[in-house]
């Protein structure tokens, strides 16, 4: 549905994204995750014909989003970041200035504005200037004008950013309610967010795509392995050597933050800790700390845009 | 043109409900009810001294007197004017970031750039609408000249809808609407009096100058002349900066 060629974006010189390639298929809903500034915005406003690629293509239901731009824009329903809304005019005013400019035929019109506020809660705020709305509800507002004339892909640019816990979780189920018969694109550098939401999330950091996979797949993939984190008190020459000989230890890392910190990457399928244990009391002066660290999808994300991308990490042992 | 009449309602609607419209149509009315009020007073004064000599009165014609200034006092006014009136049309939208809307929507860029300046000259429109009053007491009581009535109105809409093609594009190419009148003030007034200086440019670009002079080619409507000349400068203004604006929108897209 979405297609993604070798998208390229130079701001003058500077290159916000170098030839990002992805698909979304039909009736996906996709998370695009990436830390600010990673070159989300500019993806998203590529897609949604805001602005065209320096190079590359980006097609929408087949359509190319230069040549056939006007096609484009009128089957995506997009919520820019920040949510721009025209704040002088009440909700209801706007809406229908919106559902004109989208082309919903005049008889229609204020049905089609009616549904969009009903389906965003927006009933008892319809007549209020937008200006006067909270957060929250401007939010609401910036959703409600992307869902007039019911579009096939809808494009989210950090739709909960700002906002406080209950109203992001409002916001997440009216996703949800809306995932039937659409392709959602949903941008966001929350993660638990995304793993909740999408079935398939897209990592871009600095203007490069770096992983494509399901949430769970992510987990998992990063999960063969365990990691231990240990502290002992003054350990003797040999005591590295010592440990990575120990059956299942794959990779031993002294901490930088500590003389005696160490991080222990082990098989999944063994236990080591007693075996670490033992070591850290003959050869280590005393065992101070062990325990076993749980990969969070926040880690495989923190792993995946810090300098060293993990497969060269893995080529190197 | 997809997408005009939404634009168009919505800028209308923008138009009305701010406060720079009144204010603007407060001062436009008062100075040129003062004006027309004056210029009648000096058609008094001077019909008075007339008196004395019949055959130089059979000459002069209330008409062509009251409107000639009346109607080259209305542009003297709209030339400060008209940038208050466009100033906010694409500025507002750079700064607030609603343009990411406008340009995301099935909204063909031209309809966009021409409903705005539409809805700017529809509001002009009214302005004019404004100083008929005082026009039609003067019909009612004289002999009424039509023609020069008509194409003095004409030729001021015209002259209108070119100064606010000029504000249109100065308010595409900065997100401040104050740069935006400023810029808008400034290029009318050079080319307001851009005519006076065919003396000092010698033949050739003096032509030119005066040419390019709006004052110039509205001088025949306020006579009463619909000369094509003047049509097509007008009209030809109009479009060249509605087009510079939809240019200086395409250059924002690529810029990002």
């Amino acid at each position: 549905m979405i297609e993604a060629e070798g998208l390229t974006k130079f701001y003058g010189p500077i290159g916000a994204i170098r030839n990002v390639n992805f698909q979304i298929e039909k009736g996906e809903v996709v998370g695009f995750l990436g830390p600010n500034g990673a070159g989300k915005s500019t993806t998203i406003r590529i897609l949604t014909c805001y602005m065209p690629p320096s190079l590359g293509r980006a097609r929408v239901d087949g359509l190319d989003c230069l040549e056939d731009s006007l096609k484009v824009r009128q089957i995506i329903g997009y919520l820019p970041e920040n949510v721009p809304l025209y704040r002088d005019l009440t909700v209801r005013r706007f809406l229908r200035f919106a559902a004109g400019a989208k082309g919903v035929p005049g008889r229609n019109a204020e049905k089609e504005v009616n549904r969009v506020i009903g389906v965003c809660g927006l009933d008892k705020n319809a007549n209020r200037i937008i200006r006067h709305l909270s957060k929250g509800y401007r939010q609401r507002v910036g959703l409600a004008q992307a869902l007039l004339n019911d579009p096939s892909v809808l494009v989210l640019d950090e739709p909960t950013i700002g906002l406080d816990p209950t109203q992001i979780i409002e916001i997440r189920r009216l996703v949800q309610e809306l995932r039937e018969n659409r392709t959602i694109l949903l941008s966001s550098h929350i993660l638990p967010e995304v793993a909740q939401i999408c079935q398939r999330v897209i990592i871009i950091n600095k203007g490069e795509i770096v992983a494509t996979d399901t949430p769970a797949n992510l987990t998992s993939q990063l999960q063969k392995t365990g990691k231990i984190l240990l502290e002992v008190s003054t350990p003797s020459p040999d005591f590295v050597s010592s440990l990575e000989r120990i059956g299942g230890v794959r990779k031993v890392e002294l901490q930088t933050n500590g003389a005696s910190r160490f991080e222990i990457e082990t098989d999944r399928s063994k236990d080591v800790r007693p075996e670490i244990a033992r070591l850290a009391v003959e050869k280590g002066g005393g065992l101070l700390e062990l325990r076993s660290v749980q990969l969070s999808l926040e880690d495989i994300f923190v792993q995946l845009v810090t300098e060293e991308p993990p497969q060269q990490e893995v080529s190197e042992s | 043109m997809k997408g005009f009449l939404a634009v168009y309602r919505k800028e209308l609607y923008g138009i009305f409900a701010s406060p720079i419209f009144y204010a603007v149509a407060f001062i436009f009315l008062v100075i040129s009810g003062i004006f027309f009020y004056l210029i009648l007073d000096y058609f008094n004064n001077l019909s008075f001294e007339l008196a004395r000599n019949p055959m130089l009165a059979e000459q002069v014609n209330v008409m062509e007197i009251v409107l000639r200034s009346f109607f080259l006092n209305l542009s003297f006014i709209f030339l400060f004017l008209a940038p208050m009136l466009t100033m906010r049309l694409y500025a507002e939208e750079r700064k607030s970031g609603t343009l990411e809307l406008l340009f995301t929507y099935p909204v063909t860029d031209m309809a966009a750039v021409f409903a705005k300046w539409a809805a700017s000259a529809t509001a002009f429109l009214m302005l004019l609408a404004g100083t008929l009053p005082g026009i039609l007491a003067l019909a009612l009581t004289t002999a009424p000249a039509w023609k020069p009535i008509l194409s003095g109105y004409l030729g001021a809409f015209l002259l209108g809808c070119a100064f606010l093609s000029l504000g249109t594009f100065t308010s595409s190419i900065t997100q401040n609407q104050i740069v935006a009148a400023v810029l808008a003030f400034g290029l009318l007034l050079v080319l307001w009096f851009v005519g006076e200086g065919k003396t000092i440019f010698g033949p050739t670009l003096g032509g030119i100058a005066e040419y390019l002079s709006v004052t110039k080619h509205f001088e025949s409507f306020s006579k009463g002349v619909l000369d094509s000349r003047d049509l097509l400068y007008y009209v030809l203004f109009t479009v060249l900066f509605l087009f510079l604006t939809l240019r200086q929108m395409s250059s924002y897209r690529w810029r990002g």
